[in-house]
């Protein structure tokens, strides 16, 4: 017998909607011609991911986690954009025609892939009241979205995107099934998320030193 | 014995620090007593039962220190080959800069390394794990070529996005834990372990497949293997042997980890079947791809990648001797496959490229190394009496222990397949006489001295490892909570 499912608390309604406008950045990556615009959409989705942190802190009552959304606002949504667009505006390359698969076909496979990921994540019995199980689901769509961005997408700026927002999707789950996790541990992520995109930086202006390109399509040297 | 880990949180970290700046032959002597001095240091611990320190964040039992030996026996040898091997091209202040470059993040690598086993708890494994893809990535593309790029630009995409899987394995197996202990704790080991019979299964096992698919990846688990022989070939030689003997281990000892919760939470099978799938995919496809290459350093990857499936094949017999196995093949890898990559490093010293269709009578050219390389090979492909048959025959006699030996079978035909590939190398590149004659000698003693402390240790684990060795092996296969 199916009981009726409880009426939506304010704390699963606003993580959930929180976590849907993150999927829903991700899906915009995919397809935005430019690398300018992932980035400032990245930016955008780090954003949505501090808010969140600052509601779970604020209906879940966990201070620290209003520390953890500084850290983030600072890492994700001003220095690690600012890094990558400053690279950007060094190399001097507009990007157009990185796609491996036509806009709509990107899509179609990104909503059965989260779909996918939604599903399964739902068919857990994770059985919990206070956590809202659904935002997990997102979580994990987000996750399978960001390596279709990485697959998908043959230029260095949106791997390296891809990455970064798999961080975000990661991070979106931490803060709904893990929000207590340590503080500790969660800064020493981010810090580690730093060192990795200065050295996405790094390789990326070497790749376009020696390449004069950020497309992918030209490593194809090592194979077997 | 607290200090001991302090020393070896700290040297190597300060020693990079210092090479970046001083001079490079103080850089070298200092990475090389570095080396030394973790070695001994991780040797000291053998006989020691669990230490903490630092009111534990840093903890090493058993299992610890058998990865951790490897890591310093590597940094150690490593260091030794490194002083031989690096002799950039070019002016001498840009000569300079790479060598301060390279010892630098030589010992920052190994510091990172070391950090894996010692630190305490699922959280702190997953940052010195990821400090470790960085470091390395870096030290990949250091020769600046476009192969070099190009692969370090695929070990560090498909690298991260595999850690950001294994992070999302630890933030599930925080939550299975937060069902037992409510809100905030840390992800000690003795914490873990202890409640683990507790934990909700079905949460336990979603996380113990994502982290063998996210440390799979760093490990060279097939079919998340795709950026190992890209990155090992185009690294310098003696980073290709930190890689393959110690890095892709360190990876092995974060699924263990995992493992040893699993199996306390949900029983023994279900980890056992996906480290089993995992395993044979890895031997069977590097098997075959070890018979196609022509490139030398290639050849020794797909070697890492065969023996990798062979540890996780190992993991999946029930009989705890195959497990006391595992562990040795974890040291005994890393002998074999630091001195098989000393000796590539040696050839293409003296050959100037890594082709193996260009490379003829080797020991004739290398009167030392030539022949070194040539038991070493032997040694990985598990000829007696080198450590690698020692641990691949408790494999195979803990196999057949198994209700269905098909398994232990599968891996003799693997072993076998590999040690064609392995084997045509050899007497195509060593043992055929060269035509015209290349005149033979040494590049440099220190690359001698390297291999044949590689072989020594490969040697003494194969005849006789010694009893506190034998000791650990079995307190950390009990660790792994299968010798109850």
């Amino acid at each position: 017998m199916a009981v009726a499912p409880p009426v939506p608390s304010t704390f699963s309604g606003g993580a959930e909607a929180i976590a849907l406008v993150v999927l829903l950045t991700e899906f915009a990556m995919l397809r935005a011609p430019l690398s300018r615009s992932q980035i400032r959409l990245y930016a955008f989705q780090s954003f949505a991911v501090s808010a969140l942190a600052v509601f779970v802190a604020a209906t879940q009552h966990i201070p620290e986690l209003y520390i953890l959304a500084a850290f983030s606002f600072t890492l994700k949504v001003v220095l690690v954009p600012g890094i990558v667009l400053r690279l950007l505006r060094d190399a001097r390359v507009d990007l157009a025609g990185s796609n491996r698969l036509g806009v709509a076909t990107m899509i179609l496979i990104a909503i059965g892939i989260s779909a996918f990921g939604f599903f399964v994540v739902g068919g857990l019995p994770v059985h919990s009241h206070s956590l809202p199980t659904a935002a997990l689901g997102l979580a994990m769509a987000v996750v399978l979205v960001a390596f279709l961005l990485v697959i998908l997408r043959s230029d260095v700026v949106s791997q390296a995107v891809g990455f970064f927002s798999l961080e975000n999707g990661v991070s979106v789950a931490s803060l709904v099934v893990a929000s207590r996790l340590p503080l500790i541990v969660e800064v020493a992520f981010l810090f580690d998320l730093l060192v990795a995109v200065v050295v996405f930086g790094v390789l990326m202006r070497v790749h376009h030193g020696r390449a004069q390109t950020l497309s992918t399509e030209v490593l194809d040297r090592l194979k077997g | 014995m607290a200090w001991d880990l302090i020393v070896i949180l700290t040297v190597p970290f300060a020693v990079s620090v210092v090479c970046w700046w001083a001079p490079v032959a103080v850089g070298r002597a200092l990475t090389l007593a570095s080396g030394v001095l973790v070695f001994v240091l991780a040797l000291l611990l053998v006989p020691a039962h669990t230490t903490t320190a630092l009111s534990g964040w840093l903890r090493v039992d058993a299992l610890s220190v058998v990865f951790l030996v490897a890591v310093a026996f590597l940094y150690g040898a490593g260091a030794v080959f490194a002083i031989g091997y690096i002799r950039p091209a070019g002016d001498p202040a840009s000569a300079a800069r790479y060598n301060r470059r390279f010892f630098a993040g030589l010992n920052l690598f190994a510091w990172s390394m070391a950090m894996a086993p010692i630190v305490n708890g699922l959280a702190l494994l997953w940052i010195a794990i990821e400090v470790t893809t960085v470091v390395s990535a870096l030290l990949v593309a250091i020769d600046d070529t476009d192969g070099a790029t190009e692969a370090a630009w695929k070990y560090v995409l498909i690298a991260s996005m595999g850690l950001g899987i294994a992070l999302l394995a630890t933030i599930v197996m925080y939550y299975a834990g937060s069902t037992v202990f409510g809100g905030a704790y840390d992800l000690f080991y003795p914490k873990l372990l202890g409640a683990a019979g507790h934990f909700p299964p079905e949460v336990v096992r979603l996380s113990f497949v994502l982290a063998v698919l996210g440390y799979g990846t760093k490990m060279g688990l097939v079919p998340v293997h795709t950026w190992l022989p890209d990155a090992h070939s185009e690294a310098p030689t003696p980073i290709s042997a930190l890689l393959s003997g110690s890095l892709l281990v360190v990876s092995f000892y974060a699924i263990l980890r995992f493992y040893q919760v699993t199996v306390r939470a949900v029983g023994p099978t279900f980890p056992r079947t996906v480290l089993l799938v995992f395993g044979v995919m890895s031997l069977l496809l590097a098997a075959l791809y070890l018979a196609r290459q022509r490139d030398l350093k290639r050849l020794f990857a797909y070697s890492s990648v065969e023996h990798m499936g062979i540890l996780a094949i190992g993991m999946s017999f029930s009989a705890p001797i195959a497990i006391v196995g595992v562990l040795l093949h974890v040291l005994a890898h890393a002998a074999a496959k630091g001195t098989a990559f000393f000796g590539a490093g040696s050839v293409v010293l003296k050959f100037g490229t890594k082709d193996m269709t260009r490379i003829r009578g080797g020991i004739g050219a290398l009167p030392w190394s030539g022949p070194m390389l040539v038991m070493a090979v032997l040694g990985l492909s598990a000829m007696p009496p080198f450590g690698i048959f020692r641990s691949e025959f408790l494999f195979v006699s803990g196999g057949l222990a198994d209700p269905s030996d098909a398994i232990a079978a599968v891996l003799v035909v693997g072993v076998t397949l590999a040690m064609l590939g392995l084997s045509w190398f050899a007497s195509q590149t060593m043992l055929t006489p060269s035509a015209n004659g290349t005149v033979g000698g040494e590049a440099s003693a220190w690359i001698v001295a390297s291999m044949v402390i590689g072989l020594v240790a490969l040697t003494i684990l194969g005849v006789h490892p010694p009893g506190e060795l034998s000791d650990l092996l079995r307190r950390a296969a009990g660790e792994l909570g299968v010798a109850r």
